[in-house]
């Protein structure tokens, strides 16, 4: 039997002579004269296919079975496995008779990129409606199946059958058998009561994860193509300003003479080698001698605060209410509080790879992109020709937690196969992937906020200075001399108002964005929950004062300026799973060499809700400082697959750690110099915190994203444990062995 | 309480290029790698993880870092665990190579089981525990828990994290693969803690 999934193995045409819009009369459906090819040649024009077609969205098969175009990546968060779950509920089918393809903007919807959190969502609601747009037109085949009116049916793993008359059935797979509907959505179909719901809220296990350990899965850096040569690119170890790019001055080729069968490549400032063997390959670009024009503009890693700070900035008030400044003077209890928050690089642990067969008149490239449609229209423009000629298809890389280099593999690969006329696999080295990211933009941040004697908060005010995101990726500026840009205006690359003190009702409050010229410093793009971790590290360290000064615990004082039910939902969550009682911060405080102390703080990315307390434990001779046991809550409204939510809260945890305790991209006057593990440090087992996440379900809520959104709190979490261990608040993040010292020696 | 610096890695700066390389002739060497004979064409100061991902197409190593420091390319080595992107292929002719696919054999070999199960039991403690999220470091986890466990049957937490100190995991899975591999251990020794 041939499946729809062997036609995409070998691309062929699928000819089907009738389709379900035939066997079904005017009176069952209206708007079926505008069919749609889409299933009958899936894989062999340019998409993406019409999302108001069920044929877009879903196949049955013969046997029984069901495939699920879906429009988001898996990253490993279980995108993949939660939207199945979504059709599987709305299909009555069991999670093992469906499964899904990987995007090709020849097969799967457009339903934008696989970033802010929105695969459930975004894509939850898109993939239900489909879902039940293919259940009502299987129902009213069956009903004309059966004989029976359709209010009558009942469907059990595909199996229709009718209320009280056990023995006749159809199943799906004999109703639809590989055949399209050529039906486009109703506009009617009903989606079941989420009373009802049996497999949405459930936690079926992932589906990918044992060909994961097993070795089966096919990561993107295993792809393959026949006649493939090895490439790799080269440039200066680490970037300077986004703005100034890279420049050759020259090549000397003769530098990589010993080794035979390696072709140099060079599109304006662009340079690659390609060779049949992977290790030629990596030695020519180790060894081929490029001279480059060295530019000395960044500030440096110890200026760069000071040069953000004093930028020539363009300012938006973001947020304004009440009357700013006035209540701060003469209110009983004022704090202001600073943040530095440093570049953090995204670092999968795979460097980006990415394979491309460019020919003259069309292009296949594989990588790991969040968005496969938006890259084809980059690529048009690289290569030169009709998007439509472009195939893009997407392989999970390692976890790349936001923009790392993924479209930059991607335009090097097709770029080096346009060149040599030959399939070409792109595989970043370690130092190109930490020393030409897109780094998470670092961050000054400056707040003061305002108490009354009674304990409300009263006034809050946030300024924020940081650049934009770059719209330019390395490939398209060095080879093409695309002019480096950054995404206009404020938007969501700057402050983000929902984590800068949404939670609480204070009458007075205003949130200023500088934006400063992303040019001169490092090039940036979104890093798992933006900005947050800086934003929520200053403004949940002034609240957490205010409680302090007001003599309260700071639970207690949170719970006291807040009436929002689920912002207090995971509040009390994670105060009541981390047994905290209540008492002021660093009322604790000791002459130990080893203090320990706890913290809570709240934060989201987006629509969700989040709440996280840390224990950590401060080493005052060494400064170093340890994370014991984090706790997370994140409310994401209908939870449709919590045991996932878990892991990622597990996740963010630790990451979050990792990034308040470890991450910081250096850099010098010219380049990056964080370029290997021992660069760039990231949290290891022995400093792993143990980790409880809580789930809070909200049936009756819409979901909401889940991948980012505790690690603001966890941040914020862990800056106030720091300050209930010590007495002492901290400025800026990593809390590095030398700046904890600075910060307690300051103190003493 | 650990010491962190005692398992980092000793490599603090990025290799030169070794231009005295350049001219090694391929020469055929000859392999065993999951308890078979190969014959590979390669210079002698290729790095193993080549030859397993392009000549044989192994899936289990995969390039992390190119500098020994993350793991992610990890096979056993005569039962040690090794960074097959630093081991020059020359090194380890001779020697019996597991990679991730031939762990089940392995640990059947070890235990003297009649025949391999389908999952080295540090594997499918990783699915029991739902521990992977991208998945692209448990290559090397699995590789090095496995050692562990052959090593130490019954590790302590501590244990656990000094042996494991050096591979690194992005989306921050560490607290479910130290569940796991306790899993495993205990799976190992009958069930019995």
């Amino acid at each position: 039997m041939s499946t729809r999934r062997d036609f995409l193995k070998t691309g062929g045409a699928l000819v089907i002579g009738f389709s379900l819009a035939d066997s079904l009369s005017a009176q069952d459906r209206s708007g079926t004269a505008t069919a749609t090819a889409t299933a009958t040649v899936r894989g062999s024009i340019a998409g993406p296919p019409d999302a108001r077609q069920i044929d877009t969205w879903l196949a049955i098969h013969a046997d029984n079975t069901a495939t699920v175009y879906i429009g988001f990546a898996e990253l490993g968060q279980g995108a993949s496995t939660a939207l199945l779950q979504v059709a599987a509920e709305e299909l009555d089918l069991d999670m093992s008779q469906l499964s899904s393809v990987r995007l090709d903007t020849n097969v799967t919807p457009n339903q934008g990129g696989t970033y802010s959190s929105a695969a459930i969502a975004r894509g939850g609601p898109q993939i239900r409606t489909a879902a039940s747009e293919a259940r009502l037109a299987l129902l009213q085949l069956a009903s004309k199946n059966l004989n029976a009116p359709m209010d009558r049916l009942t469907v059990s793993r595909g199996v229709v059958s009718i209320i009280g008359t056990p023995g006749r059935t159809v199943t799906y797979g004999a109703l639809v058998g590989d055949k399209p509907f050529s039906l486009p959505f109703s506009g009617s179909a009903p989606v079941k009561p989420v009373e009802s719901y049996s497999i949405v809220g459930k936690s079926p296990v992932r589906k990918e994860v044992p060909d994961k350990v097993s070795g089966k899965y096919v990561y993107m850096q295993h792809v393959r193509l026949p006649g493939m040569l090895h490439g790799r690119v080269v440039r200066p170890r680490g970037q300077s300003a986004y703005g100034a790019g890279a420049k050759v001055l020259d090549i000397d080729e003769t530098s990589i003479r010993a080794i035979a069968g390696v072709r140099v490549v060079r599109r304006g400032d662009f340079v690659g080698v390609v060779a049949s063997n992977e290790w030629d390959a990596i030695r020519a670009a180790q060894q081929l001698k490029v001279t480059w024009n060295n530019t000395s503009t960044l500030p440096g890693t110890d200026g760069l605060h000071e040069k953000m700070r004093a930028a020539k900035t363009e300012d938006v008030v973001v947020r304004e209410r009440g009357e700013i400044p006035g209540p701060f003077f003469g209110a009983a209890h004022v704090v202001t509080q600073k943040c530095l928050g440093p570049y953090q690089s995204h670092a999968p642990f795979g460097p980006n790879c990415a394979v491309a067969d460019v020919t003259t008149d069309s292009a296949l490239v594989i990588c790991s992109t969040q968005d496969i449609y938006t890259l084809r229209t980059t690529l048009a423009r690289i290569l030169g020709m009709p998007a439509t000629k472009i195939r893009v298809q997407y392989y999970e890389g390692s976890g790349t937690y936001g923009h790392s280099c993924h479209d930059d593999a991607a335009e090097a690969a097709a770029i080096l196969s346009k060149e040599v006329g030959k399939p070409v696999r792109l595989q970043f080295m370690r130092w190109d992937e930490l020393g030409w990211d897109n780094y998470g933009p670092a961050h000054v941040g400056e707040v003061r906020a305002a108490a009354n004697a009674e304990g409300k908060i009263i006034a809050y005010e946030y300024q924020g200075w940081q650049h934009n995101w770059c719209t330019v990726e390395t490939s398209d500026q060095l080879a093409l001399g695309t002019a480096p840009a950054e995404r206009p205006g404020a938007g969501a690359q700057g402050i983000n108002p929902l984590t800068l003190a949404s939670m609480y009702d204070i009458p007075n409050l205003k949130l200023v964005n500088h934006r400063v010229n992303g040019l001169e410093y490092l090039k940036g793009a979104w890093l798992r929950s933006p900005l947050d971790l800086s934003l929520s590290f200053a403004s949940e360290q002034a609240i957490d004062h205010l409680a302090f000064l007001l003599k309260q615990d700071p639970y207690a004082f949170r719970q006291h300026n807040m009436t929002d039910t689920r912002w207090l939902g995971v509040l009390d969550a994670v105060a009541k799973t981390s047994k905290w009682t209540p008492r002021q911060a660093a009322s604790n405080l000791s002459n130990a060499k080893v203090v320990t102390g706890r913290g809570i703080g709240m934060g989201t990315h987006l629509a969700s809700y989040g709440a996280a307390v840390a224990e950590i434990e401060v080493n005052k001779e060494t400064g170093r400082v340890v994370a014991k046991h984090m706790y997370g809550a994140i409310d994401a409204g209908l939870a449709v697959n919590p045991g996932n939510i878990e892991n990622q809260i597990s996740g963010q945890l630790v990451q979050t750690a990792s990034r308040m305790f470890k991450e910081e991209v250096t850099f010098n006057n010219s380049n990056v110099t964080s370029l290997d593990w021992n660069g760039y440090r990231v949290l290891r087992f022995d400093e792993c915190p143990e980790v409880t996440p809580i789930v809070v379900q909200r049936l009756n809520e819409r979901s909401t994203g889940a991948g980012e959104e505790v690690m603001a709190g966890a941040a914020a979490a862990i800056a106030n444990a720091f300050f209930d261990a010590t007495g002492v608040r901290m400025a800026q993040f990593p809390f590095t062995p030398a700046r904890v010292l600075a910060a307690i020696g300051r103190r003493a | 309480m650990l010491d962190t610096d005692l398992f980092l890695p000793d490599n603090p700066t990025l290799p030169e290029p070794r231009q005295q390389l350049g001219g090694m002739m391929a020469a055929d060497l000859q392999i065993k790698v999951n308890d078979q004979n190969r014959s590979v064409s390669a210079t002698p100061d290729t790095p193993l993880l080549y030859v397993l991902t392009n000549e044989m197409n192994l899936q289990g190593p995969r390039f992390g870092c190119g500098l020994g420091q993350c793991g992610s390319c990890s096979v056993l080595v005569n039962g040690v665990e090794t960074r097959s992107c630093m081991t020059p292929v020359s090194n380890v002719a001779g020697k019996n190579i597991t990679t991730l696919e031939g762990l089940p054999a392995w640990y059947a070999a070890q235990k003297k089981l009649p025949s391999a199960p389908a999952l080295h039991p540090v594997q499918q403690a990783m699915i029991d525990e739902q521990a992977v999220q991208c998945g692209y470091c448990f290559n090397g986890m699995i590789i090095k828990a496995s050692e562990l466990l052959s090593k130490t049957p019954r590790p302590s937490e501590t244990q656990i994290r000094s042996a494991m100190n050096g591979h690194l995991c992005r989306c921050g899975s560490y607290p479910r693969i130290l569940k796991a591999v306790s899993r495993a251990a205990q799976a190992m020794n009958g069930g019995a803690k």
